[in-house]
C-alpha cells in the first residue's frame, strides 16, 4: 500500500485544528479510479485460484466427493478435502475464549449447516476450480435438518453478545406489573440477515518457509494473527496481513472466519501462493449472520403514564456446536426509566452457521422491538409517543444506577421533532393522505448505543524537517478510519494534516485493536493523541531545558504545540519550531507511544452511551399495502465529532439500514431441508436507492469529558437503533395495523 | 465454468442450423443465462451467440400501424422510442418497471419472452424441481411459495413466468415471429407459453432450434393508446421481480368501454390474459363496480398453491386500479416514470 498524499485543502488551518472538519475521504480518489487496491486484486508471482465446494445438506455427513473427476479435470491442480488437508495445531472446535469461533476446516466429514465448507479445489484458473468443483458431485448421509425457533428444547445461556449477563434485572417486576394501571403484553419476530459487503471476504496467501503473507480484509489483524498463529503453530510475527481497504465489514469480517484459513491451508496444500474469494452464496453460511429473534415485551405503567415494569424476554437462535446468543433483550437496559426492569434470554440450536456480530448486534433486533412496544404502551396509555418517553426519561441508567457520562437526548428529541414537524402530529391512526390518496404516518424510535473502548496502540513520530509521522494498524471499512484518525493524528502533534504521514493497514504496525462496537474512532483515536501527546512532552522538555531556546524555563507555564511550533503558554509571542528545536538537540527525530483503552475508574462510575432520535414518516399504499419511507429525520449525540461528514454518511447509512430491517431484509430458509433459499442479491432484498428517501442526520452538541481524552463516542451502529421501530411505527400511524413481524411485508397489511 | 462449444453465426440461416445441434443454445444479451450457467442450473454443451446477428436490432413500423420489434431490442431501447412509447404507452411501461437500468440496457426483447421462472427451488440445485430435472419433483410444494402462481398451476409445477414486458404484449394479441429449420412461422403470444400441466419442463411451444426474430404488435394495439396502463407490485421499489402486475387497455367510445384488454402477471407460468374480464367490461360503463366485477371474474378460477393466498386478493384490487388508471387516460408523458412517492402534499384529516 502507497502512502497516500494528503491532498485537503488547508481550510482547517484558519480553525487552527483538524478534528471536526468536514474533510473528504483522503483516499477517495484512489477507490473511484479504481486504484485502490483490495485484497482480491493481489496477484503475486505463481499465485493460484481456489474455489470452495459447500455442502448442500445442513446436517450429516459427506460420505463420498468425485475428487478424481475433479483432478481429471485441465488446469486443476490439488482437491482439499478431509483426506489431505494440512493437520493444524490447534483442534478448530477449541474455545479458549468467548471470541475464539469453531471454524470448519476439512478436519472431519461432518457437515452441521449448509453451505459449509466441505472441499477446496485449487487450479491454475478461478474457471477451472469453478468446474472442478461442480465436478466434485458429493454424496451425503443426511440427518433431519433442525430449523426454527420451536424445533427443539431451548435453554438459558450463561451470556449472550460479547459476553454479558443472559439475565439482569433490578426492581420487582411482578410488584410494578401489579401495580400498573395499564399493561401491555406482545411478541415481535425479527428475522435471519447475512451480512453482505459489497467485498465478499477473500484471502490472497503466500508462504515462505513458516512465514505467512496475506492479502485480507479485516477488522481486527492483530486478533486474525493470533487466530492464525494458534491454528498453524507459527509465531505471530511471521505473519504479515494487509488489509488497507474493506469493502465493507459490519462485523462479519471481525473474527477471522474459516474460508479465510482454507485460503492459507490451500497455499500450504500446493506449496504456492493461493486466491480464494468466496461467492454472493457463500456469504451466507460460514461467515456469520444475525440470528432470528422472538421477543415478548412486557410492560407496565400508573396513570401519568409512568412505567412501573419493563419486562424484555429474547429467544434467538444459535449454531448446534458454537456460542454466539444475540443479546437483543438487553436494548432495554440504559433508555428508559422504570423502577423494575428485567431481561432475559432463551436459546434454541438449530442446523445453522454460527450466527455473529453484525451491525448493531443485540440493540438493532432489540431496539426495533422496544421501540414498537413503546408505542404500543404510549397508545395505551393515550400518550402522544415522544410525551410518553420523556415522561420515562431516564436521568440515571435505569439498570445500574450510575449516572450518564454525558447525555444529551433531551435536545435530540427537541431537535429531531423541531425538524420534522413532530407537533403537527395527529394522535390517532389513519388521518392523514397524500394527493394520490396515499396513507400517511409518522412514527419515531429512539437509538442509544453504548459507547465502547477496546484496545488499542499508536506510534507517533517529529522528524527533523519537522515533519510528522503516525502509525497505527487500524482498519478502514469504508467508514473513513484513515481520514479521521489522520485528522486526530495532526491535531496530536500540533501539525497541520499535509504535514504529516499516516500509516495503517498492515498488521506490522502497533496493534489497533479491533474495528467494531462503533469503537474503532474512540480507541485509535486516543491511542493517537497519547502518541502525539508523549512525543510533543518529550520535544518540550528538550525546548525548555535548553537556555538557547525561547521556551527555556517555561516549565510551569507550560507550551502549546501548533502549527509545528510550540508556543509558551502565558506568552504566544515566544515559541520556536519543532525542526528548531529538533536541530539544536542533534537528533533526527523523536518518537512517542500512545495506548487507547477505557479507563476503569470512569467506566465503574458512569453509564457511557450515545443517544439519539428518529423520526419517520411512510406512505402506504391502502389498497396493496406497500410501504415507502419518505423521510427520514435522525438527530444523535455522541461525543466529538472528529469529522462531520463521515459522521452523518455514518447515520445516513445506519438509518438506511434501518430502512432495510423494517421493510427489506429476510433470509429465506427451508424449513424441511435448513437451505438458504434467497442467497443473492436478486432475491435477499435491501434497499435500492428509490427506496432511500431523504434523510436528514443533525448533530447535537455533546460533550463528554469522562469516555476518553477526545470525548468521543461511536457512531458507526447507532443509526441502525431507533429506525427500524420508527418505521413500524409510522407505519400502524399510516395504517392503524401493528405488524409485529419484521420485516413488514404487505401482505401483512393487504387487511388494513 | 463448464465447458461448451462457442458459435457466432453471422446469418440468421447459419444460426438456425448451428442451433439444431443437440444441448444447443442460443445466447443474446445472457443476462439470464449467464446467472443459469454460473450456478450450474442449465449447462448448454453449444452456445450459439446471436447477439451480433444482423437486421434484428431494429424497430419498424409496419405499414398497416403494426410495430414489429427485433428480436435483439433493447429493453431499454425499446422503451425511450419516443413513438413507440406513444403507440404502445403500457409496454413502455412494463419495460421500465422491470429489473434495473443496467439490466433493461443489456436485455433483448427476444431473452425477455424466453427468460426463466424465479422460483428459488428452480435456481437450487440442490433442490427437487420437476422444470429443470423432470421427474425429481417439486420443492416449492411445501417449501417456500409466497410468490408462486395462484392460477394455471399443477402439482407438478407451481412456478410463475417473471416477465413484464409480456403481460401488456398478451393483452394486445402480440404475435412472435420465429425462424426454425421448416421456416418460418407467427405464434400468437397467448399460445406461446405453456402451463406447467405434467410437464413444466417444456416451457413454450417453440421447436427445438426455432429462433425469436421479432415480436410483432398489431395496428388495433395502438388504438388503445389513450387509455392504457401497466401497474406492478413489488416488494422493494426497483430492481424487485412483480409480486402481482397488470396491464389494462380500454377503448372508450361515448363514455362507455367499446373494448378491454386485460392481462396479468406474476400469477401463472404464462402471462396470463383475463378474457371473462374483458367479457364483463365490454359495453359497460367505466366505474368501480364495474372494474370490481372484471376482477372477480379474472380471479374466478384462482387458488393458492401455498402461503400465497393474499395474491388472489392483491390480484383483484391491482386489477381495479389499473383499470381506474387506464379509464383515467395515459398520462401525457411517456413513458410514464412510476409514481414517486416522496412527492404530494399531506393532508390532514
Ligand atoms: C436481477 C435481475 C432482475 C430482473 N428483473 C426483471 C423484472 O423485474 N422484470 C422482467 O421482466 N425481467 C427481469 N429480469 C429479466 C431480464 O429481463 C431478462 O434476463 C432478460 O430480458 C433476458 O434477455 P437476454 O437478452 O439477456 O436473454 P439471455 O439471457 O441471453 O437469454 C435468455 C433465454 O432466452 C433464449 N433466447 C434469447 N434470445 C432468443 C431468441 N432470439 N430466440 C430464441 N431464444 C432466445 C436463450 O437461449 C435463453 O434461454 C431480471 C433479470 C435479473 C438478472
Ligand atoms: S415450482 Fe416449478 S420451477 Fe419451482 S421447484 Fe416446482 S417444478 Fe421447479
Amino acid at each position: 500500500m502507497p502512502e497516500i498524499t494528503l491532498t485537503q485543502a488547508p481550510a482547517h488551518i484558519r480553525m487552527g485544528s483538524s478534528i471536526g472538519q468536514p474533510l473528504t475521504r483522503r483516499e477517495g480518489v484512489l477507490k473511484t479510479t479504481g486504484a485502490a487496491r483490495f485484497a482480491a486484486d493481489n496477484h503475486p508471482p505463481g499465485m493460484v485460484y481456489a474455489a470452495l465446494a459447500v455442502s448442500s445438506i445442513a446436517r450429516g455427513r459427506v460420505t463420498a466427493l468425485n475428487v478424481a473427476a475433479a483432478m481429471a479435470h485441465p488446469g486443476v491442480i490439488e482437491v482439499m478435502t478431509p483426506k489431505n488437508a494440512p493437520k493444524l495445531a490447534l483442534d478448530p472446535d477449541a474455545k479458549n475464549n468467548p471470541f475464539m469461533f469453531r471454524l470448519d476446516l476439512l478436519q472431519n466429514d461432518r457437515v452441521r449447516y449448509a453451505n459449509q465448507p466441505i472441499a477446496v479445489v485449487v487450479a491454475d484458473t478461478l474457471e477451472a476450480a469453478t468446474e472442478g468443483v461442480a465436478l466434485l458431485e458429493p454424496q451425503y448421509e443426511a440427518e433431519p435438518a433442525r430449523t426454527g425457533l420451536d424445533s427443539d428444547d431451548s435453554f438459558a445461556p450463561a451470556a449472550v453478545g460479547a459476553g454479558s449477563p443472559a439475565e439482569e434485572s433490578h426492581g420487582d417486576i411482578t410488584a410494578g406489573l401489579a401495580a400498573a394501571s395499564v399493561r401491555m403484553e406482545a411478541v415481535y419476530d425479527t428475522p435471519a440477515q447475512y451480512h453482505n459487503a459489497m467485498e465478499p471476504h477473500a484471502i490472497v496467501a503466500a508462504w515462505d518457509g513458516d512465514t505467512l503473507s496475506i492479502d485480507t480484509p479485516s477488522q481486527g489483524m492483530a486478533m486474525a494473527q493470533a487466530r492464525i498463529a494458534g491454528l498453524f503453530g507459527i509465531a505471530p510475527e511471521g505473519i504479515h496481513i494487509r488489509s488497507p481497504f474493506l469493502g465493507g465489514g459490519f462485523g462479519s469480517k471481525g473474527l477471522f472466519s474459516g474460508p479465510q484459513v482454507l485460503g492459507i491451508m490451500a497455499a500450504r496444500l500446493v506449496g504456492r501462493p493461493v486466491k480464494l474469494v468466496l461467492r454472493r452464496e457463500q456469504m451466507f453460511g460460514p461467515v456469520g449472520h444475525r440470528a432470528p429473534t422472538r421477543q415478548t415485551l412486557r410492560m407496565g405503567a400508573d396513570g401519568q403514564g409512568a412505567l412501573t415494569a419493563l419486562s424484555h424476554h429474547t429467544k434467538t437462535a444459535s449454531s448446534t456446536f458454537d456460542d454466539f446468543f444475540e443479546p437483543a433483550a438487553n436494548a432495554s437496559h440504559a433508555l428508559y426509566a422504570s423502577p423494575a426492569i428485567a431481561t432475559s434470554h432463551e436459546v434454541v440450536r438449530i442446523d445453522t452457521g454460527t450466527p455473529l456480530f453484525m451491525r448493531a448486534p443485540g440493540e438493532a433486533p432489540g431496539s426495533a422491538a422496544l421501540e414498537s412496544a413503546i408505542d404500543e404502551m404510549a397508545l395505551a396509555c393515550g400518550m402522544d409517543p415522544l410525551a410518553f418517553r420523556l415522561k420515562n426519561y431516564a436521568e440515571m441508567e435505569p439498570i445500574s444506577g450510575k449516572p450518564f457520562s454525558s447525555k444529551a437526548l433531551r435536545q435530540c428529541y427537541e431537535q429531531g421533532a423541531e425538524r420534522f414537524g413532530w407537533a403537527k402530529r395527529p394522535q390517532a391512526p389513519r388521518q392523514m393522505q397524500d394527493e394520490a390518496g396515499m396513507l400517511v404516518g409518522w412514527g419515531m424510535g429512539t437509538a442509544v448505543f453504548p459507547a465502547l473502548m477496546f484496545q488499542g496502540q499508536a506510534r507517533a513520530m517529529l522528524r527533523q524537517d519537522g515533519t510528522g509521522v503516525v502509525e497505527t494498524g487500524a482498519h478502514d471499512m469504508g467508514q473513513g478510519a484513515w481520514t479521521a484518525l489522520a485528522q486526530i493524528a495532526a491535531d496530536s502533534l500540533g501539525l497541520d494534516l499535509d504535514r504529516i504521514e499516516f500509516r495503517s493497514g498492515t498488521s506490522d504496525l502497533p496493534d489497533a485493536g479491533i474495528a467494531g462496537g462503533s469503537a474503532h474512532t474512540a480507541t485509535v483515536g486516543t491511542a493517537i493523541h497519547g502518541a502525539g501527546a508523549d512525543v510533543i512532552g518529550k520535544l518540550a522538555d528538550l525546548a525548555m531545558d535548553d537556555e538557547r531556546s525561547p521556551l527555556f524555563g517555561a516549565g510551569n507555564a507550560g507550551v502549546i504545540a501548533r502549527g509545528g511550533r510550540l508556543h509558551r503558554r502565558d506568552d504566544d509571542g515566544r515559541s520556536e519550531s519543532y525542526a528548531d528545536i529538533l536541530a539544536r538537540a542533534g537528533l533526527a527525530e523523536i518518537e512517542g507511544r500512545g495506548t487507547g483503552a477505557i479507563d476503569p475508574a470512569a467506566q465503574a462510575a458512569y453509564a457511557m452511551h450515545a443517544h439519539g432520535a428518529v423520526f419517520a414518516e411512510v406512505k402506504v399504499d391502502p389498497d396493496f399495502g406497500q410501504v415507502r419511507v419518505t423521510r427520514l429525520v435522525g438527530a444523535f449525540a455522541a461525543g466529538t465529532v472528529v469529522n462531520p461528514r463521515m459522521v452523518r454518511s455514518q447515520y445516513y447509512g445506519g438509518m438506511i439500514w434501518g430502512v432495510s430491517f423494517a421493510l427489506h431484509e429476510h433470509a429465506v430458509m427451508d424449513k424441511r431441508s435448513g437451505r438458504l433459499m434467497n442467497p443473492n442479491l436478486a432475491e435477499y432484498y435491501v434497499p435500492v436507492n428509490a427506496d432511500v428517501p431523504s434523510i436528514e442526520a443533525i448533530l447535537v452538541e455533546e460533550r463528554d469529558i469522562h469516555v476518553n481524552a477526545l470525548g468521543i463516542k461511536g457512531v458507526g451502529e447507532i443509526g441502525v437503533t431507533g429506525t427500524a421501530g420508527a418505521i413500524a411505527n409510522a407505519v400502524w400511524h399510516a395504517t392503524g395495523v401493528r405488524v409485529r413481524s419484521f420485516p413488514i411485508t404487505l401482505d401483512q397489511l393487504l387487511d388494513a | 465454468m463448464n465447458r461448451f462449444e462457442y458459435a457466432r453465426p453471422a446469418t440468421l440461416a447459419e444460426a438456425v442450423a448451428a442451433g439444431a445441434v443437440p444441448g444447443a443454445a442460443y445466447l443474446a444479451a445472457g443476462t439470464n443465462l449467464m446467472d443459469l450457467m454460473k450456478g450450474g442450473v442449465m449447462r448448454p454443451g453449444h452456445l450459439v451467440d446471436i447477439s451480433r446477428l444482423p437486421g434484428l436490432d431494429r424497430i419498424e413500423r409496419l405499414g398497416d400501424g403494426g410495430v414489429r420489434i427485433g428480436a435483439l431490442v433493447r429493453n431499454a431501447d425499446l422503451a425511450y422510442d419516443t413513438d413507440f412509447a406513444r403507440r404502445f404507452p403500457s409496454v413502455a411501461e412494463a419495460l421500465l418497471s422491470g429489473a434495473s437500468a443496467q439490466l433493461r440496457n443489456a436485455a433483448t426483447a427476444g431473452g425477455n419472452l424466453l427468460q426463466r421462472t424465479r422460483c428459488t427451488y428452480f435456481y437450487d440445485t440442490a433442490s427437487a424441481c420437476n422444470k429443470r430435472d423432470p421427474g425429481t419433483g417439486c420443492d416449492a410444494l411445501g417449501g417456500e411459495n409466497r410468490l408462486h402462481a395462484v392460477l394455471g398451476w399443477s402439482e407438478h409445477c407451481i412456478a410463475t413466468h417473471p416477465s413484464d414486458f409480456c403481460v401488456p404484449l398478451t393483452a394486445l394479441d402480440a404475435v412472435v415471429e420465429v425462424e426454425g429449420p421448416k421456416g418460418r412461422r407467427d405464434i400468437p403470444l397467448e399460445n406461446f407459453h405453456l402451463l406447467p400441466g405434467s410437464t413444466p419442463e417444456r416451457e413454450t411451444v417453440l421447436e427445438h432450434s426455432e429462433l425469436i426474430t421479432a415480436v410483432r404488435l398489431p395496428a388495433e394495439a395502438a388504438r388503445f393508446a389513450a387509455n392504457a396502463r401497466y401497474l406492478k407490485v413489488r416488494e422493494r421499489t426497483s430492481y424487485a421481480f412483480a409480486v402481482v402486475s397488470a396491464a389494462a387497455a380500454l377503448r372508450l367510445e361515448g363514455g362507455m368501454v367499446a373494448e378491454a384488454r386485460i392481462a396479468l402477471g406474476g400469477v401463472a407460468l404464462k402471462p396470463w390474459r383475463a378474457r371473462a374480464a374483458e367479457a364483463e367490461l365490454a359495453g359497460a360503463r367505466p366505474e368501480p363496480v364495474t372494474f370490481r366485477r372484471a376482477a372477480e371474474a379474472a380471479l374466478a378460477d384462482a387458488k393458492p398453491s401455498g402461503d400465497n393466498g393474499f395474491k388472489i386478493e392483491l390480484a383483484r384490487r391491482i386489477i381495479v386500479r389499473t383499470l381506474t388508471l387506464a379509464a383515467a387516460g395515459t398520462p401525457e408523458r411517456m413513458p410514464a416514470l412510476p409514481a414517486s412517492p416522496f412527492s404530494g402534499a399531506i393532508t390532514h384529516a
